[in-house]
């Protein structure tokens, strides 16, 4: 994984901060081509690494770089899982199974099919989730997509459940029909790398939030602090500015000197925070001894 | 209770229960006893896959399982008998919002609650966002000067199309947007404004629901001429999800409240809190927000859940708190829902007597389309 990966919340209006941001951002990326002229921008600084949610707008992402790829050599997705919010609205509208028989893939094949309703019969969840994974994952298709997550609305809703098989059912899946690894996003990390050990696996890719002001580290800083030094996993930062509430520089020189983590996912829309991000990085991490990105 | 794990069921398995019983199994202090739920589908799932016991007779698991709390997450028509019944065995209760459908009956069980002692807490969970919270720090501190006007909104894309068959979709199954958006910002003006005195000009529009309401907008009075209009609509999908918001305008100040930050304009006559200043003020979520031990959805959610929590261990030591969204304080939001379903139905417009003046600009267009069209 590169040291710097570039998030999505930025272009569909997803502000930790402020709504009326949040509006402002969903205006101005309402056209796909604008973000595309800001992953094109990144691009350029180097970053490889697109983390995106499987919202129906990066379905033209995905087509605009399959069109193009002779000008993205390198180029990765990092897929994310499901796009919450047309799941939680479809259970408000046809009810828990009414949604889920919204969303498995009536493509027509026999096979979908009968996984599906058995599934649905024996109560079976394993059919169900690599459907729902392999709707999800359809806008991805030729392309470079290594790491595959899950949503932290999802991962963290069974991890209260106790609900640990899901991982291994996800974790499976993704590796055996994709070839990718596993990833999970959290709020919840000490608990999270438990129930991933219970479900047998090792060494996993997580994201979960980590910053100089504990904001939204559940379960405390300590906590994660005792996790990094301790456990066993491949962590991914987010949220390391707090939505803008710790300057740039002193949020990556906090980073830095937590050396297990290996990533740091970060949105920008523009080219200056895109640059100066990138260029901040490139000096904290001294570029010439670590290969800062690929 | 000194230690002891407080034993809990959570009863209506749908999207609201599904993630209370996430957050109260991974709270320290609860264990999860069973799950109680009319439909099979998810319960047998939860049951193969998280070891849950479940039930699908309310009274068989509550006569059969040893209890101190249960959560109710069921549609809302179904809240009393459930509720009643666990009070009369003595447990506490955890209530999704709104309480009932009759003010009548929740005051009822409100005072139920009180006889037997019990805990009881609704799931109006703005109350612990901490923008909302700083709200009403600054209106107890009578900041912004008297109060003279609220706006309150909120917005989000729930039905976006005539379909949808499930108990949310009928108002007589306690389905709509009164009940299931508008309660929110109408507890939040119970909660900063005590009771409405009257309330007026009272819309409960359909736009895709042919069996209740998505759109509702009223004018509320309170006490001390406090106005406050309410605006609310679950079929604007111009919002990624729910979003509730609190405008509130003063003699001194304005506030502008929502779940990620609380905005506060001060006049140079206005005694300013510590931290405040003359003119703008701009508090975010990652400053007021306190954090939880876990997270799923936004902080208010589990901060509800360890609220309720810590109320029954103070009430098991002998000290009970002075319970935040109990019964009693959920039953005047019920009131306030009734008082607009019936200010709706009565309609107190004052129609225009007058035939409707020739040159409204309206017409005029219109009239001018025509012209074209039949040219």
């Amino acid at each position: 994984m590169d040291r710097l990966l570039f998030g999505d919340n930025q272009f569909f209006g997803v502000n930790h901060m402020s709504e009326e941001k949040a509006r402002a951002q969903a205006i101005r990326f309402e056209d796909t081509s604008a973000i595309i002229d800001v992953l094109d921008i990144a691009y350029a600084e180097g970053v490889r690494t697109f983390m995106c949610t499987t919202h129906e707008r990066i379905a033209e992402v995905c087509d605009h770089v399959r069109s193009n790829g002779d000008r993205y050599p390198g180029f990765t997705f990092f897929p994310c899982m499901p796009y919450a919010h047309k799941y939680a609205n479809a259970v408000s509208e046809y009810g828990m199974l009414g949604a889920l028989r919204e969303f498995v893939p009536d493509e027509g094949f026999i096979n979908a099919a009968m996984r599906g309703s058995r599934a649905l019969a024996t109560k079976d969840i394993e059919g169900l989730v690599t459907l729902l994974i392999d709707a999800e994952m359809k806008m991805f298709r030729d392309l470079s997509t290594p790491v595959i997550f899950l949503q932290n609305v999802v991962v963290d809703l069974l991890l209260g459940l106790g609900f640990d098989e899901a991982f291994r059912i996800f974790a499976d899946h993704v590796r055996h029909r994709y070839g990718a690894e596993p990833g999970f996003i959290t709020m919840n990390l000490p608990s999270l790398l438990d129930s991933l050990d219970r479900a047998g696996i090792a060494n996993p890719i997580v994201c979960s939030n980590f910053n100089k002001l504990a904001f939204r580290v559940s379960g405390g800083i300590d906590a994660y602090s005792r996790a990094l030094a301790e456990r066993q996993f491949r962590p991914i930062a987010m949220s390391v500015f707090a939505s803008g509430a710790i300057p740039a520089r002193e949020a990556l020189e906090w980073v830095h000197e937590q050396p297990a983590i290996e990533s740091i996912v970060f949105g920008a829309s523009s080219a200056a925070n895109i640059r100066s991000t990138v260029g901040l990085v490139k000096e904290i991490w001294d570029e010439a001894s670590v290969p800062v990105l690929a | 209770m000194g230690g002891r794990m407080i034993r809990v069921a959570v009863v209506g398995i749908g999207k609201m229960g599904v993630s209370h019983l996430s957050i109260v199994r991974a709270h320290p202090d609860i264990e999860v006893v069973a799950i109680c739920d009319s439909a099979g589908y998810v319960l047998d799932v939860l049951s193969k896959y998280t070891g849950l016991e479940t039930f699908t007779d309310f009274k068989r698991m509550l006569d059969t399982r040893d209890l101190d709390a249960v959560l109710i997450a069921t549609p809302t028509a179904s809240h009393v008998p459930l509720v009643r019944e666990a009070l009369h065995r003595g447990l506490h209760v955890f209530c999704e919002k709104p309480l009932s459908m009759s003010s009548g009956e929740s005051l009822e069980l409100a005072d139920l609650a009180r006889a037997s002692n019990a805990v009881t807490q609704v799931g109006y969970h703005n109350r612990f966002v901490g923008a909302f919270q700083e709200v009403k720090r600054l209106l107890e501190a009578e900041t912004v000067g008297q109060v003279t006007h609220v706006l309150a909104e909120s917005y989000g894309p729930v039905v976006l199309r005539t379909k949808g068959n499930t108990w949310r979709s009928k108002r007589e199954t306690g389905g709509g947007c009164l009940f299931d958006y508008a309660a929110h910002p109408l507890d939040l003006l119970t909660w900063y404004f005590g009771a409405p005195v009257s309330v007026g000009g009272t819309v409960l529009g359909s736009i895709f629901s042919p069996e209740t309401d998505d759109e509702v907008y009223s004018t509320l009075r309170y006490p001390s001429r406090v106005s406050a209009q309410l605006s609310v609509n679950w079929s604007d999908e111009s919002h990624r999800k729910m979003t509730t918001k609190m405008t509130i305008w003063g003699t001194k100040g304005k506030i502008v409240a929502d779940r990620q930050e609380c905005q506060v304009y001060l006049r140079d006559t206005a005694t300013l809190p510590e931290g405040y200043r003359h003119g703008w003020n701009v508090r975010y979520t990652t400053e007021l927000t306190q954090p939880v031990w876990f997270y799923l959805r936004g902080e208010e959610y589990s901060a509800q859940i360890d609220y309720f929590v810590r109320s029954i261990q103070a009430a098991a030591n002998g000290s009970p708190r002075d319970q935040q969204n109990s019964f009693a304080s959920a039953a005047v939001t019920d009131r306030v829902i009734e008082m607009l379903t019936a200010a709706a139905a009565a309609g107190d417009a004052t129609e225009s007597a007058a035939p409707a003046p020739t040159a409204a600009p309206r017409r005029t267009l219109f009239a001018r389309r025509l012209a074209l069209t039949t040219r």
